[in-house]
């Protein structure tokens, strides 16, 4: 039943004569095989993971084949697009599956990082783990947001051209800048073709951040609800079969809510307004990003008063990156010696009743219209935000008096002292 | 503990959504440039999950869209060979598309000319480029129609809403120059002259041509010719459901049994 750190003997023996010259069936048998002994209490929270791998996997294909379709030129961009919709053999499936692929992927990310904010799975000795994760985001952001111009619909035309202009907020070399990435003054042929190219690009740096992330999580292993170290060879189970099985019937249930968006609501969640050849002389009377975008959007449009020399956009640039920012510091901001939220009675409360409540209502208002009272709302949930984590998460964790921790995973699992003695043979 | 979690996150959750959805409703009629309006909720045939297109409505849609819509709008993505779709022979097809000139060329003199349409060729524009388009009518741009359902917020209400929503304008409004009153257009104010009457068309399968009729089948075409997949997607989605649920059934099954001499 547990997994053994020997070096595996394979039947096979052509496996056997490949492994021995290069050792790759090896390295996957102790990564997702037999030979990686994982918690045995994970949760269906630990599920996300490997669904945002999945998820990264079927964007690449589907992209792939579509850039095989796809015209990146101011003049084509939007008439290809309706040629893979209309004349390209199952195109509307690769175009539909990689739209809402975008925003699946972003659903599974967003939970996962969540998990690991409840789970303190940031904390020591997990620290690079996280921050390879957090890189991971923001590679992901960029990927999306150039993405999203491709189809050069007045929402790509349009975020294109307010994105980049965050960066003329910048001071001095702000406008030349903002330039030198669109290649021109507004966005068009140069910057959709570097677009197209940076977009195809990205998702191959994710992949190998990702195996840095995965190299990272192998040292000391998965984290797991109690937050209790692994102690023992009876706290764990070999990756498989137990979580392939897992991870295999939560990634069903997974794509039956993906396909459902695919093939039933494949338009719910982008903007009409994309179905509409972007027109540099006729503005939107919203401009609004992808929804994964709008809590950070809200945290971006917050900033309405210049402060003294710092312009307001400044300022909502700065605090828009800083939203991300402050998760690298994130091992340091919380000191609390217990890792899991289940054990810290403090912490989970500004956990389900703070933070969550706080990100979802900056999500609101980040779809909503600049106006009252969002603009209000959106200033009030930002300075929490920030509030949350340079202030209330150090206070929390210094002051905070955690509940008695399980002695082990085991212990945790069977309930009680006498059970786990008996369990691991002691 | 696990159950204590769980319940402290569905309070927050419902809470929150509670409070965003408060804030939304208090803040309805500042979403809309003006006043909000609801959208007549038409039933058409294609709707649902088993939902195809009525390919009778389809094609009386085709032929209000050719005498009527076409004189201003065009429809760019539309190739006459897709009208197979929606019920057309080939002897129709050709029959509808040479009824139509485009301009083809250069020839070997290394000039244009004009030829009947056949089934490969598209729509062709009622106008050569916007310019035109605009100089033609009053400064407005009439949009091309290929997506226009998909291009405008719950796109088949709208559009037609649009359609049955000219009326006289209230005593209080003055409605501009070359424009007209549309309860349904954002600002009311819209520079298309009302396009359907109620019989504006003969139609051949002896349908009442009232109005609502009209716009209703000119609606329906319209959605096929912005999703001309609909029905091949929706096939394919209730496959996918099939086999996914299939799939996950057998896993659950597959994960019970490896975790059991665990429990």
């Amino acid at each position: 039943m547990s997994a053994s750190h020997e070096k595996p003997v394979f039947k096979n023996g052509m496996v056997r004569w490949v492994d021995d010259r290069l050792p790759v069936v090896t390295v996957m048998y102790n990564a997702i095989g037999p030979g990686h002994p994982t918690p045995k209490n994970l949760s269906y929270w630990w599920n996300f993971g490997s669904l945002a791998g999945l998820m990264l996997g079927l964007q690449i294909i589907t992209g792939i084949v579509l850039a095989m379709h796809y015209n990146p030129s101011a003049a084509e961009a939007f008439n290809s697009v309706e040629h893979i919709m209309r004349d390209v053999n199952f195109g509307w499936f690769l175009r539909y599956a990689h739209a809402n692929g975008a925003s699946m992927f972003f659903i599974v990310v967003y939970i996962h990082i969540f998990r690991g904010l409840y789970y303190g799975s940031y904390k020591s000795p997990r620290e690079l783990l996280w921050m390879l994760g957090v890189v991971i985001l923001l590679c992901m952001m960029a990927t999306a947001f150039m993405g999203y111009v491709l189809p050069w619909g007045q929402m790509s035309f349009w975020g294109a051209k307010v994105i980049t202009g965050l960066f003329g907020a910048i001071p001095l070399v702000g406008e030349p800048l903002q330039i030198w990435l669109l290649g021109g003054f507004a966005p068009d042929n140069a910057s959709l073709n570097r677009f197209f190219s940076l977009h195809f690009l990205l998702p191959f740096v994710i992949a190998a951040v990702i195996i840095l992330h995965i190299w990272a999580l192998h040292i000391p292993g998965s984290s797991n609800p109690t937050g209790v170290e692994v102690k023992s060879e009876s706290d764990t189970v070999p990756f498989h079969p137990y979580y392939t099985a897992k991870d295999g019937f939560g990634l069903g249930v997974f794509l039956i809510l993906y396909c459902l968006m695919l093939f039933f609501l494949p338009n719910a969640l982008g903007h009409p307004d994309n179905y509409i050849p972007a027109n540099p002389m006729s503005t939107p009377a919203h401009i609004v990003p992808e929804w994964y975008f709008w809590p950070f959007y809200a945290i971006l449009r917050a900033f309405t008063a210049d402060f003294f020399f710092i312009p307001a956009k400044l300022m909502g640039v700065l605090a828009m990156f800083s939203a991300i920012l402050v998760w690298f510091f994130l091992p340091w901001l919380d000191n609390s010696p217990v890792r899991s939220g289940n054990y810290r009675p403090l912490f989970r409360k500004f956990f389900w009743f703070g933070l969550l409540p706080c990100v979802l209502v900056l999500g609101y208002c980040g779809g909503a219209p600049a106006e009252e009272p969002f603009v209000m709302i959106s200033q009030i949930a930002t300075a929490y935000y920030f509030l949350h984590f340079l202030v209330i998460l150090p206070i929390v964790s210094s002051v905070e008096k955690p509940e008695p921790l399980p002695y082990s995973i085991t212990e945790s699992v069977l309930g009680s002292d006498d059970k786990a003695t008996l369990a691991s043979g002691n | 503990m696990a159950i204590q979690t769980m319940k402290t996150a569905l309070l927050a959750f419902g809470l929150t959504v509670g409070l965003a959805s408060g804030v939304g409703l208090a803040s309805g009629p500042a979403l809309a440039a003006g006043e909000e309006v609801d959208l007549i909720n038409e039933h058409f045939h294609h709707e649902g999950p088993f939902g195809a297109f009525d390919k009778a409505a389809v094609q009386r849609g085709y032929q209000v869209f050719t005498t009527v819509c076409a004189s201003c709008h065009g429809a760019k993505y539309l190739a006459f060979r897709n009208l197979g779709e929606i019920g057309y022979t080939e002897d129709q097809i050709k029959a509808m598309a040479s009824q139509y000139t485009v301009t083809d060329g250069p020839n070997d003199d290394g000039e244009m000319f004009d030829r009947p349409a056949i089934a490969s060729d598209y729509f062709p524009s009622p106008y050569p480029n916007e310019k035109a388009a605009r100089a033609a009518n009053g400064g407005a741009y009439p949009p091309d129609l290929s997506l226009i359902t998909k291009a405008r917020e719950h796109g088949t209400d709208y559009v037609y809403s649009l359609m049955v929503g000219y009326e006289e304008a209230p005593a209080d409004v003055t409605i501009g120059e070359g424009m007209y009153y549309n309860a349904y257009f954002a600002g009311h104010q819209i520079g298309m002259p009302q396009p359907l009457y109620g019989d504006d068309v003969t139609y051949q399968d002896g349908s009442s041509s009232d109005i609502h009729q009209e716009a209703h089948d000119v609606v329906s075409f319209l959605h096929w010719l912005a999703e001309p997949k609909l029905e091949e997607r929706k096939r394919t989605g209730i496959k996918a459901m099939i086999f996914l649920v299939i799939f996950s059934g057998i896993f659950y099954a597959y994960k019970r049994r490896v975790w059991a001499d665990l429990h």
